[in-house]
Order: structure tokens, then C-alpha cells, then sequence
């Protein structure tokens, strides 16, 4: 671009009798060659991660007796092999969903807090200390979880579960503790940092003058904020809201902590009170499995499943925020 | 901050409407500040919560010195004592060994995408799959280094197949960090390094990194807190051990969190100390290198005003 | 993360620096540790010196994996095998008896630990004999009986002390066909106990586990029938999974009205009701070590040479014998792992093996092995090359 030609520029208008040393321009090729390796060998790591698992995947695949997309069996073990990932699409999806139901709210409310009502001097170390909750490491939300947060949120579930019982999502499901209910709750403390973060940002970019002419119109604070920062963020709250989804979709030990398995022949229960797993936890419970390479391609298969999963919600929150940035730049 | 004298439009001659106008508006308003500061409190809950708990059933270990200089090496889930010294050279070695990888393809990625590649369409390439990467969730990253370490060359787990799996998830994180703060660097420093004849090689490893220097160490840092706490990974590839062991490539090597995976199913007191214990440790390790990487990201912005 | 700075120099980075100098430092400072001084620090000043008694000490390092139902006797006698050989690092990762045979097919490890002796007819493809024959260099691998544990059936229902069981009722109400704590066949077995009418909440192993297995072994052969599936290392009946023994433990010690299956050491340190079984001898039998230990004498061996199967009774109608017991195995390759690993098998088997090892594990919830079996694991263990 400009700062480039206007580089190249320089460069050819060098003074041809300075004496740059033996390293001038062969250090440029081999540094310049090492970079742009560094490059390439990020391409070439991602295809071949992808490639490979693909080719993985493929037989075992085409050995499948069940569909893959839409059964419920998951018999990678059996000759020939039948396997479908029904129920952790669904476990994955209704888990993550939820998380993010409780978590997008309560991250907006602190973002505003954070920008629009903590005196500054207040809301630079609570940035910091919401983002720590970001540092805690999963496993350990996760013997949180199922040891100390399970058995405070059990009398809510046999409350909610024993009352609503009629709604398919509220349906009562096994007896334990480790319910989609507390993984997603726990999934919703974990996400939050991020959500906030991104909301924050967002909501710190309000425009001033919008802002400023709300109040002047006479606008309350909430309705200058429902009026001005609410609509400027409203892409910025999606596309946050989508990063911690993908952050969700991917997580494994707290979930696969904290997840009771239904039993293999127990009918299918939509309920936020039954078990279940999901991609990650899956993979995770039966790591001693891929003992032979039908098994490994049908787990390397949910696996990308998974991976498609998070990149495409990925994506949709690059893309969303990108296009925010091009209107409002 | 006194909205309530801009809260009267005075619109409208009829005090009595304006009046309960005000008084509904007032009310939202204050609603609306009382749920945010209640959004707030809710989100501090659970950290407060989670450090309470870590804290209070895990420090007393922490106070003894044994547990930052022995091994759990003959003692069972009945008998108390021991450390988690193997674990924490475990760990750290695993993210060493990790970062002796990532580091130099992330900086350089980013330099190549910042100083070399610009807008053309190679950098463009890298920088989308550098967002793919970014998608890859751990499990995925761990069941490849598996299925290649493992399956298809036959080698044994060990501690560097687990570095392994995670180059694929710090190298993204590094990239970009470096990449955002490459792009910080004034252009000006740059012009007057090639005005000198410096050519572009030593500019970058002259001025440019240098002057990003503090930037990176800060996106290292957080690279490796968060790597320090994966989990899935090991569970996959690195076999617990109570032994210290300091050879990555051979044997295996414990970790703070299969430590922590070890004994979190465990009834027995001793058991149960441990794994609190251990997990207290993995919090503090993984806070101190995010606060040490957060003070250099201040401290350095805060000279160079 | 504002290096703006347009005279920037060095020492805005000397912070940096030094983070990065006192990381690798604390690497350096913490290369400074030990292991724990033998026998534990609490055992304090009582404890002698390591004796280097008996055979020659070997050196190196065993990695093994599998059961978690042997977790709690394998990790005495790692512990006292190492005190005797401190050059000597056993590692053994409880994940799990399916996932000890993978691991150990795949030439992960150097032996396993299993709830059941290597399969010899196919299951998801693979005869588990076979590949560990192909593991060990075409030498048949053997099970090497080494832990007895009595597997006891766990529940926690308010009030109700000393609970009866029978085969065919506990099959019943694992399979999901008793759902209600007062069903009339659970108060035929149990006169006079006021059984609550909840539901019954049933926990089971969600990971692969040889407790399973030899759990539904001896529904299936003391249920008359009532047990249909085959025994398996997935479960196969009703209820929610957890994992590993402590994970149903703890679920039936949360929840109340549950009921599980789970070795006898995990419910002991979890202090958890234990059921009696009604085996049809009269007496409903308590689960006890000198009433387990009856069954296991009654055992036999079953396999050929000395792969040394054990072929249990599960419908002993001994007076006093408790029926539900495991045995755990290790299985070792008879040949084939190079020299230094096979005399490091040798000898930590021959340790674990021994008369004063095996009784020293009836405190912890386990059986000894008979001595008429014992002998014969000796000379099983003499006799790998």
C-alpha cells in the first residue's frame, strides 16, 4: 500500500556506496524467507490438522450403517460400525444455548455498569477482576460445579422440574446432580468474562455526541442508554454473544465433570434436567478408545463436527462485527 | 451526575401529567441502575465464590514448604503429606516446551503479516486460518496429536505430544497479540530506520520488536496461562505420574491439572486436601503470570506517555 | 498493551525482562525438589531405614493402567515396593479396566491391570487375546490374578439399616423393572423395615469397568433369569452414569433413596449402607472380609498353564459366603518385553504377590488371595521370561 511503495521508495533511493555489510540484503531474504515460513507453516499446520483428521474420518464414515446426522446410536465399536450424534448435537447445542442465555443479559449489565455507572475509578479494577474469572482454569469450575454449586441449585431443579414438569425442556430427568441444567450454569459463569468484555468495548464507543444530545433532549440516563448505546451495540452484543458461544461449544472437562451419562437405552428426554454429553465431553470420557480406526474416525468425525460448529459460530461474530466497524468507521 | 433536573422537559403545562411522567421515568431509571449494579454483584458471586472455595479447603497445604518441594511419590489417597513439586515442574515444562514453538511461528507469523505479507493475498490466507485455529477447541486439538503421535507413528504418550497439541492452540493467541501491537508501532520508526539505510530485517529486529517488545511478552504470557489450565489435552496424552520427572520426551509427566484429575473423584480426606490444594496452584500460577503480564501491559503504557 | 510510545526505548522493557528472567528462574529455584522421604513424613522418626531386604533391587520405571477397582491395593504396594527399591518408579493410572487392555494392546504400558481375564472370542472387532499376543511380540499375554475385591451393593435410604437383598431382586431393580423403594418383592426380602415409597435412583459406571462386568456376571448367573443382558463392561441396565467407582460412590452418598454397585473399599471409605445378600442359605449374608474371603476359596482356576483364570461360584449357596466378589488381574506379557522390563514386572509382582503384601490388604477393603492360588500366581510370575 502507500506506507509500502512510499518504503520501497526509500529503499531504492539508498545511497548505493553505504556499506551495509555482508548481511544486507541475503539477511533481508533469509528473515524475510523465515517470516513468511512462519506463514506458510501456519497454512500448512490448519490444512493438514483438517486434512488429516478428514482422511480419518472418511472410512470410518462410509462404514457407517446408522446416519450420521440423525441417529441417536453410538456403536462405533460393532461390526459394522453404527453411530449418529443426535443426542450430543442436542446436548452440545441445548447446553451452550442455555449458557448463553443467562450469560448475555448479565454480561450487558455489567458492561453498562462498567462503562455508564461505576465511577472510573472503580471500573478499572473491577475490568480487572471480571476478566480473572476469565484465568481460572475449567477443571477447576468444574469440581466447583458438581461439588459446591450442585447441591445449592437442587432444590431450584426438583422446584422447577416437580412444577414445570410439563414443558419438554423442563421434563424431569435423572436423579442426580449432574444435570445439563448445573453444566450450563456453570458454562454461563465461564463465558461471562468474555461476553463482557467484548459488550464492554462496544459500549465504551458510543458515540459522545449521541449520547450527550439524549440527555440534553432530556432523556433519563437508562433512556439515553436504551436510546443511544443500546442500538450502537446492538452488532457488537451479537457478535460477543457469538464468541462466547463458540467458547462454549468447545468446552470439555468442566462439562464432562459435571454431566451425568443417561443410560445407553433410555428414551430421548429434551429436558435441561436429564444428562448427557456433549462433543467434547464425549471425546474426553472415551479417550482409551480409539483402539482401532473405525472407533478413532467415528469420534474424529464428531469432532469436526464440532469444529465446523465453532468456526461457523465464529465466524458469524467476525463477520458481524467487521461489517459494524466498515458502517460505523 | 444529576439526571433528575434533565429529567424535566416541561413539555407540557399540565403539572400534574408531567409529574407522573417524571415519577414513572424516575422509577425506570432507577430500576434500570438497580439491575445493572445487581448484574454486576451477580457476576462477582461465583469468582468470590470459586476463590473462597479453593482457597479455604486448599491453603493449609499450600502453607507447608514440603508442598512446593516434594513429589507425591509413595503416598497414597490415605496418607497425607507429599507435594505437588512434580506437578508444577511438569506443568511448567509442558508450557515451556510449548512456548519454545509457539512463540517463534506466532512472532514471526505476525511479523510476516504486518511487515512483509501486508494485504496480499498469502497474508490474507494466513491470517483466515489463523482464525480457524483459533476455533479449534482444545478436545479436537488433543484428538489429532493423538491420532498422529499415537495411532499412526506408534510413540509412546508423553509430555511433548501434549506441548504438541497445544502449539495448535497457543500459536493463534500469540499471532494475534503480536500482530495488534506490530501494527502500534508508529511508521515513523520505521521511515527513519530505512532513511539510515538500515535495511528491513534489522529494522524489525532493531526497532520494530523492540519497541513491541513488552506487547508480546504480555500476549506470551497470557498465551501460557491459559495453556497452563487446558486439561483435555493431558487427559488424552500425558499419563499422570506422582514421580518427578523432567524429561519431556520420555516417561510420563505429571501436571497440575491430571493432579488435580487424579484425586477429584476421591473420598478419602487426604485425597480430598489434594485436590484442592492442587487446584488452589493452578489458579495462583495462572493468576500470577496474567497479573505479571497485565503489569508489564501497564507499566510499559504507562512510561510511554 | 499501548507501546505507542514515540521514544521508546529499552528500558520500558527491562519489566518485561525481568518477568520473563524470574520465570525461567523459578524453573531454575524449583529444580530443588524431592520425593518425600520413604515411608511419608508423618510416619516420622519410627521409620528405619529403607531395607534393601529380600531379592536384589531392580531399577527403572513401570508405567501401568486399567482397573480403578485394584486402585486402592495396587498404590500400597507401589508404595511399599518402592520403599524396599527407591530406584524403582511404578506408575499406575486408574482408568479404568477396558481402558488398561487398550492401552496395554497398544504398547502403552508395560502391564495392565483387569476386572476380567483377556477376551478370547471378538468383541467390536477386536479378540483382546489376539492383540495382546501381537503386543507382546507373539507371546500369549497371561492374567495374572493379584486383588480380590468383594463388590457390595451400596444404597442410602433413610431408616433403613441392614437392607436384604437377593440376586433376583437386585437384578430387578437394576434393570429398571422395580422402580419404587416399597415394591413387595423388596419388602418380602426385608419384614418388618418401613421402606419409602420414592422412586428408586440407580447410579452405574459410565465408563468402561470390570466391576460392571463381573457385576452383571453374577446377576445374570444368580438371577434365575431375571437379569436378560449379557455381561459387559458398558452397562447395560438402568439409572444414571457417573464415573469411576469414587463417582457412583459419591452419587449414592448425595442422593438419597440411590442404590449401586461398587467395590467394598470405596463404600467403606465412604462410610455407605452396604445390603446384605440372601444367597438362599439361610441367612442373609453380611458383606464381611472373612465372609468374601469364603467365596474366593471357593473358587477355581480356570486357564490354561499359567494364564490363571479364576472361575467364580456365583451361586455359591454356602452359609456365610458373599457371592458378589471380582478378582483383579494383571495382565503381563509371558515373554517378549526387553530384559530390564520384564525383571522389573518380575519383581514388583513377586512383592505384590507376597503372603505379607496380601494380607496387609484385607484392611482396606479387599480379600487375600487363597494360599492354594497364591502359590500357583508365584510360579506364574517365576516363570515370565
Amino acid at each position: 500500500m502507500a506506507v509500502t511503495n512510499e518504503r520501497q521508495q526509500l529503499l531504492d533511493r539508498r545511497p548505493q556506496g553505504l556499506d551495509l555489510g555482508p548481511t544486507g540484503r541475503g539477511g533481508d531474504r533469509l528473515f524475510g524467507g523465515l517470516a513468511k515460513g512462519s506463514g506458510i507453516a501456519v497454512i500448512a499446520l490448519v490444512v493438514f490438522v483438517g486434512g488429516f483428521l478428514l482422511w480419518l474420518a472418511v472410512p470410518a464414515l462410509r462404514a457407517n450403517q446408522a446416519s450420521f446426522l440423525f441417529s441417536r446410536e453410538w456403536m462405533p465399536g460393532i461390526q459394522p460400525p453404527r453411530f449418529g450424534i443426535v443426542d450430543l448435537l442436542w446436548t452440545t447445542v441445548l447446553v451452550s444455548g442455555f449458557a448463553l442465555l443467562l450469560a448475555v443479559p448479565v454480561a450487558v449489565g455489567v458492561a453498562l455498569f462498567l462503562t455508564h455507572y461505576a465511577p472510573r475509578r472503580v471500573a478499572g479494577p473491577v475490568t480487572y477482576v471480571v476478566d480473572l474469572l476469565a484465568a481460572v482454569p475449567s477443571i477447576i469450575f468444574g469440581i466447583w460445579g458438581i461439588k459446591e454449586l450442585a447441591p445449592k441449585l437442587a432444590p431450584l431443579s426438583s422446584f422447577l422440574s416437580g412444577n414445570l414438569g410439563g414443558f419438554p425442556l423442563l421434563r424431569p430427568g435423572i436423579a442426580d446432580n449432574g444435570t445439563v441444567f448445573v453444566a450450563g450454569v456453570v458454562l454461563a459463569i465461564m463465558i461471562l468474562p468474555i461476553v463482557t468484555a467484548f459488550t464492554r468495548e462496544v459500549f465504551a464507543q458510543a458515540p459522545r455526541e449521541h449520547k450527550e444530545a439524549a440527555l440534553a433532549l432530556g432523556a433519563t440516563k437508562w433512556e439515553m442508554i436504551r436510546l443511544t448505546v443500546l442500538p450502537y451495540g446492538r452488532s457488537g452484543m451479537v457478535s460477543a454473544a457469538m464468541l462466547g458461544l463458540g467458547r462454549a461449544l468447545g468446552e470439555t472437562i468442566a462439562i464432562m465433570i459435571i454431566l451425568s451419562k443417561p443410560s445407553p437405552d433410555s428414551p430421548f428426554n429434551p429436558s435441561l434436567f436429564a444428562g448427557g454429553e456433549t462433543f467434547a465431553s464425549k471425546i474426553a470420557n472415551n479417550a482409551a478408545e480409539f483402539d482401532s480406526p473405525t472407533k478413532t474416525g467415528a469420534y474424529i468425525a464428531a469432532g469436526l463436527v464440532l469444529f465446523v460448529l465453532t468456526f461457523v459460530v465464529n465466524a458469524i461474530a467476525r463477520l458481524i462485527l467487521q461489517h459494524s466497524e466498515r458502517k460505523h468507521a | 451526575m444529576s439526571e433528575s433536573s434533565l429529567a424535566t422537559p416541561g413539555t407540557s403545562f399540565d403539572a400534574d401529567l408531567t409529574g407522573g411522567r417524571s415519577k414513572a421515568r424516575g422509577a425506570k431509571n432507577i430500576l434500570a441502575a438497580v439491575l445493572v449494579s445487581a448484574c454486576f454483584a451477580i457476576a462477582l458471586i461465583p469468582l468470590a465464590w470459586i476463590l473462597w472455595t479453593v482457597a479455604s479447603k486448599g491453603l493449609h497445604l499450600l502453607l507447608d514448604i514440603n508442598w512446593w518441594q516434594q513429589s507425591q511419590r509413595g503416598i497414597t489417597s490415605r496418607t497425607d503429606g507429599g507435594g505437588a513439586y512434580h506437578a508444577l515442574v511438569g506443568s511448567l515444562i509442558t508450557a515451556l516446551a510449548c512456548a519454545a514453538i509457539s512463540v517463534p511461528i506466532g512472532v514471526l507469523g505476525a511479523v510476516y503479516l504486518v511487515e512483509y505479507g501486508r494485504k496480499g493475498r498469502l497474508a490474507r490466507a494466513v491470517s483466515f486460518m489463523v482464525d480457524i485455529m483459533t476455533g479449534i477447541p482444545s478436545i479436537v486439538a488433543a484428538l489429532f496429536v493423538y491420532a498422529l503421535w499415537v495411532t499412526i507413528f506408534g510413540f509412546e504418550r508423553v509430555a511433548f505430544a501434549v506441548s504438541l497439541s497445544l502449539v495448535l492452540l497457543m500459536v493463534p493467541a500469540v499471532l494475534r497479540v503480536t500482530e495488534e501491537v506490530l501494527r502500534l508501532v508508529p511508521n515513523e520508526l520505521r521511515e527513519a530506520s530505512y532513511a539510515l539505510g538500515v535495511p528491513r530485517w534489522k529494522t524489525i529486529l532493531k526497532i520494530v520488536i523492540p519497541t513491541a517488545f513488552s506487547g508480546i511478552v504480555t500476549g506470551v504470557m497470557l498465551g501460557l496461562a491459559r495453556i497452563m489450565g487446558e486439561t483435555a489435552p493431558l487427559l488424552i496424552l500425558g499419563p499422570y505420574t506422582k514421580s518427578i520427572n523432567f524429561n519431556p520426551f520420555s516417561g510420563n509427566m505429571a501436571a497440575l491439572p491430571t493432579m488435580i484429575n487424579q484425586d477429584r473423584t476421591e473420598s478419602l480426606q487426604p485425597a480430598v486436601d489434594r485436590t484442592w490444594a492442587a487446584a488452589l496452584t493452578l489458579v495462583l500460577l495462572v493468576l500470577l503470570l496474567n497479573i505479571v503480564a497485565r503489569a508489564i501491559a501497564r507499566f510499559s503504557a504507562v512510561r510511554d506517555r | 498493551m499501548d507501546p505507542k510510545g514515540k521514544d521508546k526505548n529499552v528500558n520500558h522493557n527491562r519489566f518485561a525482562a525481568i518477568a520473563v528472567a524470574a520465570l525461567g528462574g523459578a524453573l531454575m529455584l524449583a529444580s530443588c525438589g524431592s520425593d518425600p522421604t520413604p515411608g511419608g513424613p508423618d510416619k516420622g522418626t519410627s521409620s528405619a531405614e529403607p531395607t534393601k531386604s529380600g531379592a536384589a533391587c531392580p531399577s527403572g520405571t513401570l508405567n501401568a493402567e486399567g482397573s480403578s477397582a485394584q486402585k486402592n491395593a495396587i498404590e500400597e504396594a507401589i508404595t511399599a515396593y518402592q520403599e524396599q527399591c527407591p530406584d524403582v518408579t511404578i506408575n499406575y493410572n486408574p482408568t479404568g479396566s477396558g481402558a488398561g487392555i487398550k492401552q496395554f494392546n497398544a504398547g502403552q504400558v508395560d502391564f495392565a491391570g483387569s476386572d476380567s481375564a483377556l477376551k478370547t472370542e471378538p468383541k467390536d472387532g477386536v479378540i483382546e487375546a489376539d492383540a495382546a499376543k501381537t503386543r507382546c511380540a507373539n507371546n500369549p499375554a497371561w492374567d495374572i490374578p493379584m486383588v480380590v475385591g468383594p463388590i457390595a451393593v451400596s444404597y442410602n435410604v433413610a431408616g433403613v439399616d441392614g437392607l436384604v437383598l437377593n440376586a433376583q431382586v437386585a437384578a430387578n431393580i437394576f434393570n429398571g423393572t422395580i422402580k419404587t423403594w416399597n415394591a413387595p418383592e423388596i419388602a418380602k426380602l426385608n419384614p418388618g423395615v418401613k421402606l419409602p415409597s420414592s422412586k428408586i435412583a440407580v447410579f452405574y459406571r459410565s465408563d468402561e469397568s470390570g466391576t460392571t462386568e463381573n457385576f452383571t456376571k453374577y446377576l445374570q448367573a444368580a438371577s434365575g433369569g431375571a437379569w436378560k443382558k449379557e455381561p459387559a463392561k458398558t452397562w447395560t441396565g438402568t439409572g444414571s452414569g457417573k464415573e469411576k467407582s469414587a463417582g457412583v460412590a459419591e452419587g449414592v452418598k448425595a442422593t438419597a433413596n440411590s442404590i449401586t454397585y461398587v467395590e467394598w473399599s470405596y463404600a467403606r471409605d465412604n462410610n455407605l449402607a452396604i445390603a446384605k445378600i440372601d444367597t438362599g442359605s439361610g441367612t442373609p449374608v453380611e458383606l464381611t472380609g472373612e465372609s468374601a474371603g469364603k467365596a474366593v476359596a471357593a473358587a477355581k482356576a480356570d486357564g490354561t498353564g499359567n494364564d490363571l483364570r479364576l472361575k467364580l461360584d456365583y451361586t455359591t449357596k454356602e452359609p456365610g459366603a458373599y457371592p458378589i466378589i471380582l478378582v483383579t488381574y494383571e495382565i503381563v506379557c509371558s515373554k517378549g518385553l526387553d530384559p530390564a522390563k520384564t525383571e522389573l514386572v518380575k519383581s514388583f509382582l513377586t512383592s505384590f504377590a507376597s503372603s505379607e503384601s496380601q494380607s496387609s490388604l484385607e484392611q482396606i477393603g479387599y480379600a487375600p488371595l487363597p494360599e492354594e492360588v497364591r502359590t500357583k500366581v508365584d510360579a506364574a510370575i517365576k516363570a515370565i521370561s
